[in-house]
C-alpha cells in the first residue's frame, strides 16, 4: 500500500511527512517540540490537556497538535504570544482544579506539570483554587493513587488498556468531577483484574499514581515509559 | 501606648529578630507601673488538621515545612514517629547519619540565634541605635566575629546538605525505617576537613562570651531569672542527648521529678492548656498542674537535666556552667546564650565522633516495612527544645489524628513569666525609651522561640468574636 507524502510548513519550515501524521509527530520529526502533558508516543492520542494547541493559517480555531492530522500545504504556527498565553492558562487551570502543592508532593522535581509550569513561566495561579480533598487509595500492596494530584491526562488508563491489555483503569463522572477508577469503582486492593505491572505509575506525569517506598526518580524514569511503548510499536 | 477602659497598656509589635510573629502587651497600673506582661503569638498555621487523610510517609516532608530554621528536627521527630508506625529499627548507619544531620541542624540554628539575632544586643548594647543593632551593624563593628558566625552557620548547613542533599527542606532523603541514600567518602572528607575551623571558632566565641558575661550581671539577674521545672532528653546514663533516649523532668533544686523512659508515654507527664489571647498552647507538667507546672526546654534545660555531655571539651565547659546555679541548676534565662554555645561545642565534637565511626559510610541505610502499628510517637531535641510528633493512622497508613508539641510551646508559660519580670524591672512608662522595650524583646530572643513552628495547631482554638456596627452596637457575639 503506497503512502501519500505531503508537504506543509511548520513555523515557516517546510516539512514532508506521510499524510495522516499528527501535527505533534510531524513537528517532532522536524525537531520542533510542542509542549504536551497527556500525550505519550505509542499510546493513542487523547487531546485532553490542551497544551499542544497550535494555529493553522486560514482558520481562527486552535487545533490540538496531538490529535489533528496534517494536511497538504498547511501552515502551522506552534509558538506565538497568543499560544503561550493559552498554554499558561491551561497549566494554571490544571493547578487550580485540584490540590497541587509541589513542596510536599512525592513527585517534586520529577513532575511534568511542575516542569511545564516552570518552562512557561507560571509563577502564580490566577484562578481560585479548588483544594480538592479526595480520599487517597493505598489499598493496593504498593501502588497508590492520590486523585487530588490527578490532571486527568488518562495516560494510565490508556497504558493499562493498550499496552498491558487489561483495562483495569477507567474514568467515572464528567468534567472536573472525573475520577480515575479501578474495575467497577473498586478499591485498588480489591481489583481482580489489576496485574500490578506498575505501568500506570511509570507513565503518570505527576504524583497521582506512585509506588509506595520507591524513589520517584526511579518510578518516573522516562526511558522506561518510552521502552514500554516502543515495544508496543514494534509488536 | 494605648488605653482600654481604665487600663493602660504598651504594645511591642512585632517583636524583631525572632522567627515568626508575636507581640508583647504590657499592662500598666494607675500609677503607670507595670502590672503584667503578656506574650502573644499572632501566627496561625493548621498542620494538625490539614495533615489528616494524608499517607503517613508524607508526614516528614509536610511537617518539616512548618519551619525553615529547624526543618531537620521536624524531619527526625516525624521520621521516628513513622519508624514506630512501620515498627522497624533503622539500620545503624541510618541512625548515625540522622544524628549527624541533626548536629548540622543544631550548629546552624544555634549560630543563627547567637551571632545573627542575639549578639547585636550583647555586643553593640541594648540601648544602641536600633538601625545598627543587627547583623549588619555587627559586620561593621566586629567583622571578624560576624564572619565567624556566618561561617559556622554555613558549616552547619553544609553538614545537612552533604548528608541529605539540600541545606533546607531535604525531606527527600529521610524515610520511615531509615534514609534513602548513604554518605559518600568524598562528602565525609569535606566535612572532616572543615571541622577544625568550626571548633576553633566556637572555642574563641565561648571564651569571648565568658569574658563579656562579667559586665552583664544585671541582665543575668533580671532576664527571666526564676525557678521552674526543666525538661529534656537524656541518654540512659543521664548524659546530654538530642536524638533518642528518655525524657527527664527536673525540679528547681536539681532533683529528678519524673523520667519518661518510653517517650511515647509523654502524655502521662505533659498536659496542654489554652488561653483565649494566644494562638500558642500552654503545656505544663501534669503532676503540678497549670500554671504552676511551668517548665523550660531548650539548651539551658538540656544542660540542667544532663549530668554530663559525653565529649571532652563540652564536659569541661559544662562543669564550669553548672557552678553558676545552686545544685547545678542554672535558672536565669539569660544563660540560654551560654548553654547554646556549650551545645555548639558539643555538636562539633559529636559530628567529629560520628564521622570517625567506621560504619557511617556503610551503604545499608534502609529497613523496609509497611504499616504494622496504628500509632507512633517520635521525640527529638530540636535546637529550641523537646519536639514531639504523635500520629495515629488507619490500616492503609492514612493519618487520622496528629498531635505535635513544638519546642517553643513548652516554654510558653515561662515566656510570660520572663517578660513580666523584665518589664517590671526596666519599663518606666513615664519616660519610655526604646532600649527599655528592647530588653523585653531580648529576653524573648534568649529563649530563641520559633513561632511559625509553635502555631501549627488548629481545632479548638478559643475565639471570642464581636460584630459591632457603625453606631457601636453589638450586632452579633459568638464564643467558641
Amino acid at each position: 500500500m503506497s503512502v501519500n507524502i505531503i508537504k506543509l510548513k511548520i513555523d515557516g519550515v517546510e516539512v514532508t511527512v506521510p499524510e495522516g501524521t499528527a501535527i505533534l509527530k510531524a513537528a517532532k520529526d522536524s525537531g520542533i517540540i510542542i509542549p504536551t502533558l497527556c500525550n505519550l508516543e505509542g499510546l493513542t492520542a487523547y487531546g485532553g490537556c490542551r497544551l499542544c494547541l497550535v494555529e493553522v493559517s486560514g482558520t481562527p480555531k486552535l487545533f490540538p497538535a496531538c490529535s489533528t492530522p496534517v494536511g497538504p500545504n498547511m501552515e502551522i504556527t506552534t509558538q506565538s504570544d497568543k499560544l503561550k498565553e493559552y498554554r499558561k492558562m491551561a497549566v494554571q487551570m490544571l493547578l487550580a482544579e485540584r490540590t497541587h502543592i509541589c513542596s510536599v508532593c512525592v513527585a517534586d522535581d520529577h513532575c511534568e506539570l511542575q516542569a511545564m509550569a516552570n518552562q512557561l513561566g507560571v509563577d502564580h495561579v490566577m484562578f481560585e483554587r479548588n483544594w480538592s480533598q479526595d480520599e487517597i487509595d493505598s489499598t493496593h500492596d504498593f501502588l497508590v493513587i492520590d486523585r487530588n494530584r490527578c490532571i486527568l491526562c488518562t495516560r494510565c488508563i490508556r497504558v493499562c488498556d493498550q499496552i498491558e491489555g487489561v483495562h483495569t483503569l477507567d474514568l467515572k463522572l464528567r468534567g472536573k468531577d472525573s475520577q480515575v477508577i479501578m474495575d467497577l469503582d473498586e478499591h485498588w486492593g480489591n481489583s481482580c483484574s489489576c496485574t500490578s505491572c506498575r505501568k500506570c505509575a511509570k507513565v503518570c506525569p505527576v504524583g497521582a499514581i506512585y509506588i509506595e517506598g520507591e524513589p520517584i526518580e526511579h518510578t518516573k524514569k522516562r526511558d522506561i515509559a518510552e521502552f514500554i511503548v516502543e515495544r508496543r510499536n514494534r509488536r | 501606648m494605648g488605653k482600654i477602659g481604665n487600663e493602660k497598656k504598651i504594645t511591642i509589635s512585632p517583636i524583631t529578630r525572632i522567627e515568626g510573629h508575636a507581640q508583647v502587651t504590657i499592662l500598666l497600673n494607675e500609677d503607670d507601673s507595670v502590672k503584667e506582661a503578656l506574650f502573644k503569638v499572632v501566627d496561625f498555621r493548621g498542620f494538625e488538621k490539614f495533615t489528616e487523610g494524608r499517607p503517613f510517609y508524607e508526614m516528614p516532608s509536610i511537617t518539616s515545612r512548618a519551619c525553615g530554621i529547624c526543618p531537620v528536627s521536624h524531619l527526625l521527630a516525624s521520621a521516628k514517629a513513622c519508624d514506630a508506625i512501620v515498627g522497624v529499627n533503622p539500620p545503624k548507619t541510618a541512625i548515625l547519619l540522622r544524628r549527624l544531620m541533626h548536629m548540622g541542624q543544631l550548629i546552624q540554628s544555634h549560630a543563627l540565634n547567637f551571632f545573627h539575632l542575639s549578639s547585636p544586643d550583647l555586643l553593640l548594647g541594648f540601648d544602641s541605635d536600633p538601625a545598627q543593632r543587627n547583623i549588619f551593624g555587627l559586620i561593621e563593628k566586629q567583622p571578624e566575629l560576624a564572619m565567624r558566625g556566618i561561617k559556622l552557620r554555613k558549616f552547619g548547613q553544609e553538614i545537612i546538605e552533604k548528608v541529605a542533599g539540600r541545606k533546607i527542606h531535604s525531606s527527600d532523603w529521610i524515610l520511615p525505617g531509615g534514609a534513602k541514600w548513604p554518605l559518600t567518602q568524598e562528602r565525609a572528607d569535606y566535612l572532616c576537613a572543615n571541622l577544625p575551623e568550626a571548633l576553633d571558632s566556637t572555642q574563641k566565641t565561648l571564651e569571648m562570651y565568658k569574658k563579656m558575661l562579667e559586665g552583664l550581671e544585671e541582665e543575668v539577674e533580671n532576664f527571666g531569672n526564676f525557678p521552674s521545672y526543666y525538661m529534656g532528653l537524656v541518654t540512659p546514663d543521664g548524659g546530654l542527648e538530642h536524638y533518642d533516649g528518655k525524657i527527664r523532668i527536673m525540679d528547681k533544686n536539681g532533683k529528678v521529678a519524673a523520667e519518661c523512659v518510653d517517650p511515647a508515654k509523654y502524655r502521662e507527664f505533659i498536659g496542654e492548656a489554652v488561653e483565649p489571647w494566644s494562638f500558642m498552647k500552654f503545656p505544663y507538667f501534669k503532676a503540678i498542674g497549670y500554671p504552676g507546672g511551668a517548665y523550660r526546654v531548650g539548651p539551658l534545660a538540656r544542660l540542667n537535666v544532663a549530668s554530663h555531655c559525653g565529649t571532652p571539651l563540652a564536659d569541661e565547659e559544662l562543669k564550669e556552667f553548672k557552678k553558676l546555679g545552686k545544685n547545678g541548676v542554672v535558672q536565669s534565662t539569660f544563660h540560654y546564650h551560654y548553654a547554646r554555645l556549650i551545645e555548639l561545642l558539643f555538636c562539633i565534637e559529636t559530628a567529629k565522633k560520628l564521622l570517625e565511626d567506621p560504619e557511617i559510610l556503610s551503604e545499608h541505610v534502609t529497613s523496609k516495612a509497611l504499616v504494622n502499628n496504628y500509632e507512633g510517637v517520635g521525640v527529638a531535641e530540636a535546637p529550641r527544645g523537646t519536639l514531639i510528633h504523635h500520629y495515629k493512622v488507619d490500616p492503609q497508613g492514612m493519618i487520622t489524628w496528629n498531635n505535635m508539641i513544638i519546642a517553643t510551646e513548652h516554654n510558653n508559660i515561662a515566656y510570660n513569666m520572663a517578660v513580666t519580670q523584665v518589664a517590671k524591672k526596666y519599663v518606666k512608662a513615664k519616660q519610655l525609651q526604646e532600649g527599655m522595650l528592647n530588653r523585653v524583646e531580648a529576653v524573648i530572643r534568649a529563649f530563641d522561640p520559633c513561632l511559625s513552628c509553635a502555631t501549627h495547631a488548629v481545632g479548638s482554638m478559643p475565639l471570642d468574636v464581636k460584630l459591632i456596627d457603625a453606631n457601636g452596637r453589638i450586632v452579633d457575639h459568638k464564643v467558641r
